[in-house]
């Protein structure tokens, strides 16, 4: 059993008093006036003194977050190397930087394609986001359901800010996604008769959550990663892209290679560039813990930014509402959302509702902050505060079991500390989970301003508006991993002519901070979190 | 200080806050890590380990990001594991008993001592599923194995030589592609739309003005 405090105990107990009168009645809805209200008194996205302008670059005037401003204008990683861009130690069709869904999925269609591709990741493939995606993948395969009605969910949940031709792709390819999937061998939850088991997110409007257990992203991601050795596609793993290289003409041509491990440095010469190199979560925005693995430190958006390319919703994060609470070994991890898709409550600390379990993430987390910091209406943790997650409601609801067969996931991560979901709820405050923002591309996945320049997968930006749904993620990096793959691997076939390898542009870059005065006094891209002690 | 525990990273000792796990023990010692750290979270297997509590016999595995930290730990990351990895087609091979036997065929060397079994951070029955690929049954194989992390820590305890993890992952592409039932309204509605059943529908809500897609939006029917 936890050690849990006396205080957490107490408010336990009202828990469980009052969920046989919440299983029964359900909270409503909220309002659009309501969230709207909600989100601009409570979300962090919100909070104006977190922002800072930009003045360099594509997206100058510009507001992001200080953490990602000072990269941004942070300083190039190349003067402290000697490179020689005339004798390149790889020269490949297609160079995917990043080792995620969205990066395998480019690789193996441009394979497809007769490309010589080539991964290079800063730690080993399959070390993503892709692989911690434990709720599920979204697409309108069902009778009831339509790719239409999948954009009117995915552009409502966004505020209606989605960059349509992306959204579009998303929704329109995303049966053919699990189909892609499920034909390399993915194990989805299906009935007997091969029906897809499929349930709700926060704020779709047909079931079309498909999983595979909670284990959604890893099944994809190790059957993806199994893929691309199988094909003999080489992966330069723990090998970071600190610089895209450019041609003559303008366009992406290559990056400069730093081995983690031996500060190497090598040089990669591409006719294309696939950058598909995750999120942000890292760097701990405003202080936030966050759900994401280790290498998410906005490596692409920098690398592209410098690169001349223009960044679309940067200012927009998601803070998923249910991030670990207590116990603090395990702080920030994601509580995966698939947990109230199967009907577990949230409620404060008197055992109270305070929203319907699943509005969109982005409402739901504000008012979660709202119960804590507005209402005072939560439970002190070891790391700061919480609300509780009813768990015990699902296994009430579906049957006993039904943890077990559909979260085995979370019930493994909480009963190493002794605690049982099937039996206690348990508590949550929202952490950093997705960067919604990021590089502004084309329907076929080329940078809007840096020909040659593919993105793929959490580093675009615009498919899904300000705010993400559920199982939206994982769709898009197969979506977009693949499209990336199979555009850039077309245009290579077209014919590219690389013209002769620079990095003047880096030169440039540096030239306008310093002569609008911007010394951040950071090198990036960051590759890494320091965890490290600092009191030493 | 009764909140501090004593470890060993590779032998040499330091003293943590018992609260830790044994990943951010390390990082609270001073290790930038770099390799045998990944999701953090107990999902990709990074950060397979061993360890004996000083004073007792038995070796114990766990992932360094899931595990807290005890007095007298001693500690060994294992962040790389030489698994054998088969490379095959998967559009071509079949889900046949003779597959295993080709590409595997080590699996039948076990000699039973469930080594494996127990060393698994993730509880799963190793030896169980390893005996179900010996016989072909490969959804009892790849179901007994789904929570598999690919650690290897299993692989490194087994004198019989078996790469487990990458005997689990074929079995269960193989149930995944071939044995699980075919799911026959995503196969049509992938031919919907390719037919383009649905571009009447998509242009209808794209084209139509902002305030008709919100109030469309805020009206839509919800599926119980």
């Amino acid at each position: 059993m936890y050690q849990y405090t006396e205080e957490q105990l107490n408010s336990m107990k009202k828990v469980e008093a009052t969920r046989k009168e919440r299983t029964a009645n359900l909270f409503r809805r909220m309002t659009a006036e309501e969230k709207q209200s909600v989100l601009q008194e409570y979300h962090p996205d919100y909070i104006e003194g977190a922002y800072e302008t930009l003045k360099v670059g594509k997206n100058k005037g510009g507001k992001v977050l200080h953490e990602l401003a000072s990269l941004l204008q942070g300083k190039s990683r190349i003067h402290d190397y000697k490179i020689d861009l005339e004798n390149p130690n790889y020269d490949v069709d297609v160079l995917v930087i990043g080792g995620g869904g969205a990066g395998s999925s480019a690789a193996i269609t441009a394979d497809d394609n007769g490309a010589k591709v080539m991964i290079v990741t800063k730690l080993r493939i399959g070390d993503a986001n892709t692989m911690m995606a434990e709720g599920g993948i979204q697409a309108a395969d069902k009778p009831n359901d339509s790719p239409a009605i999948h954009y009117l969910d995915a552009f409502g949940g966004g505020h209606f800010a989605a960059k349509p031709c992306l959204l579009e792709k998303l929704v329109c390819e995303a049966p053919d996604a699990i189909r892609w999937l499920n034909d390399l061998g993915v194990m989805f939850d299906k009935t007997e008769d091969g029906t897809m088991v499929t349930t709700h997110g926060g704020g779709t409007s047909r079931k079309r959550m498909h999983a595979c257990k909670d284990y959604s992203g890893a099944e994809i991601m190790r059957t993806l990663r199994d893929e691309v050795i199988n094909r003999g596609i080489p992966v330069v793993d723990f090998t970071a892209a600190i610089e895209i290289i450019k041609d003559s003409n303008g366009n992406a041509a290559g990056a400069v290679l730093l081995n983690m491990e031996t500060g190497e440095i090598k040089v990669a010469k591409a006719k294309t560039v696939v950058i598909a190199t995750g999120g942000a979560g890292r760097l701990h925005y405003q202080g936030f813990p966050t759900s994401n693995h280790y290498g998410a430190t906005a490596d692409g958006l920098v690398l592209a930014y410098r690169a001349g390319a223009k960044l679309m919703y940067p200012e927009t994060l998601q803070y998923h509402p249910t991030g670990v609470a207590e116990p603090t070994q395990i702080f920030g991890a994601l509580v995966t959302e698939k947990v109230r898709s199967l009907g577990a409550q949230l409620v404060n600390k008197d055992g109270e509702p305070f929203v319907y379990s699943l509005e969109t993430r982005d409402v739901t987390a504000s008012t979660i902050i709202r119960e804590c910091k507005g209402r005072k209406n939560s439970v002190k943790t070891t790391d700061g505060e919480g609300v509780w997650l009813d768990t015990p409601m699902i296994d009430q609801i579906n049957g006993e079991g039904t943890i077990e067969k559909r979260i085995p996931a979370m019930l493994r991560m909480f009963i190493k500390y002794g605690i049982d979901i099937r039996k206690d709820p348990i508590l949550i405050y929202p952490t950093l989970h997705y960067q919604n923002g990021g590089i502004d591309i084309k329907a076929n996945g080329e940078s809007e301003d840096v020909g040659n320049l593919f993105v793929a997968g959490e580093a675009v930006g615009g498919i899904h508006g300000k705010n993400r749904l559920m199982g939206n993620s994982l769709l898009d990096i197969i979506v977009f991993g693949r499209n990336a793959g199979k555009f850039a691997s077309a245009k290579v076939k077209e014919g590219i002519e690389v013209g002769t390898l620079t990095l003047d542009h880096v030169d440039a870059f540096e030239k306008e901070l310093k002569d609008a005065g911007v010394d951040t006094g950071i090198v990036s891209p960051k590759l890494l979190p320091d965890y490290t002690r600092k009191d030493m | 200080m009764e909140n501090m525990v004593n470890v060993y990273l590779f032998g040499k000792q330091y003293k943590v806050p018992k609260s830790l796990t044994i990943m951010k023990a390390m990082e609270y010692a001073g290790y930038k890590l770099i390799r045998g750290c990944g999701c953090r979270n107990g999902f990709c297997g990074a950060c397979a380990t061993i360890y004996r509590i000083k004073g007792q016999t038995a070796l114990k595995t766990c992932l360094a990001c899931q595990q807290q930290v005890e007095e007298g730990m001693y500690v060994a990351t294992l962040p790389f594991f030489p698994l054998v990895k088969q490379v095959y087609d998967i559009q071509k091979i079949k889900p046949t008993e003779q597959i295993m036997m080709q590409l595997y065929p080590e699996i039948y060397s076990c000699i039973g001592c469930n080594a494996c079994t127990k060393a698994c951070p993730q509880s799963l029955k190793v030896m169980q599923y390893i005996a179900y690929a010996q016989r072909g049954e490969y959804e009892n194989c790849a179901e007994e194995s789904f929570d598999c992390v690919m650690c290897g820590i299993c692989s490194s305890r087994c004198p019989a030589g078996i790469s487990h993890p990458q005997v689990a992952i074929l079995a269960r592409r193989l149930y995944g592609k071939y044995i699980a039932p075919k799911c026959e309204h995503l196969l049509e509605r992938v031919q919907e739309i390719n037919d383009g059943k649905f571009n009447d529908d998509m242009l209808d809500i794209m084209n139509k003005p902002l305030e008709e897609q919100k109030a469309l939006y805020n009206t839509r029917e919800i599926e119980k």
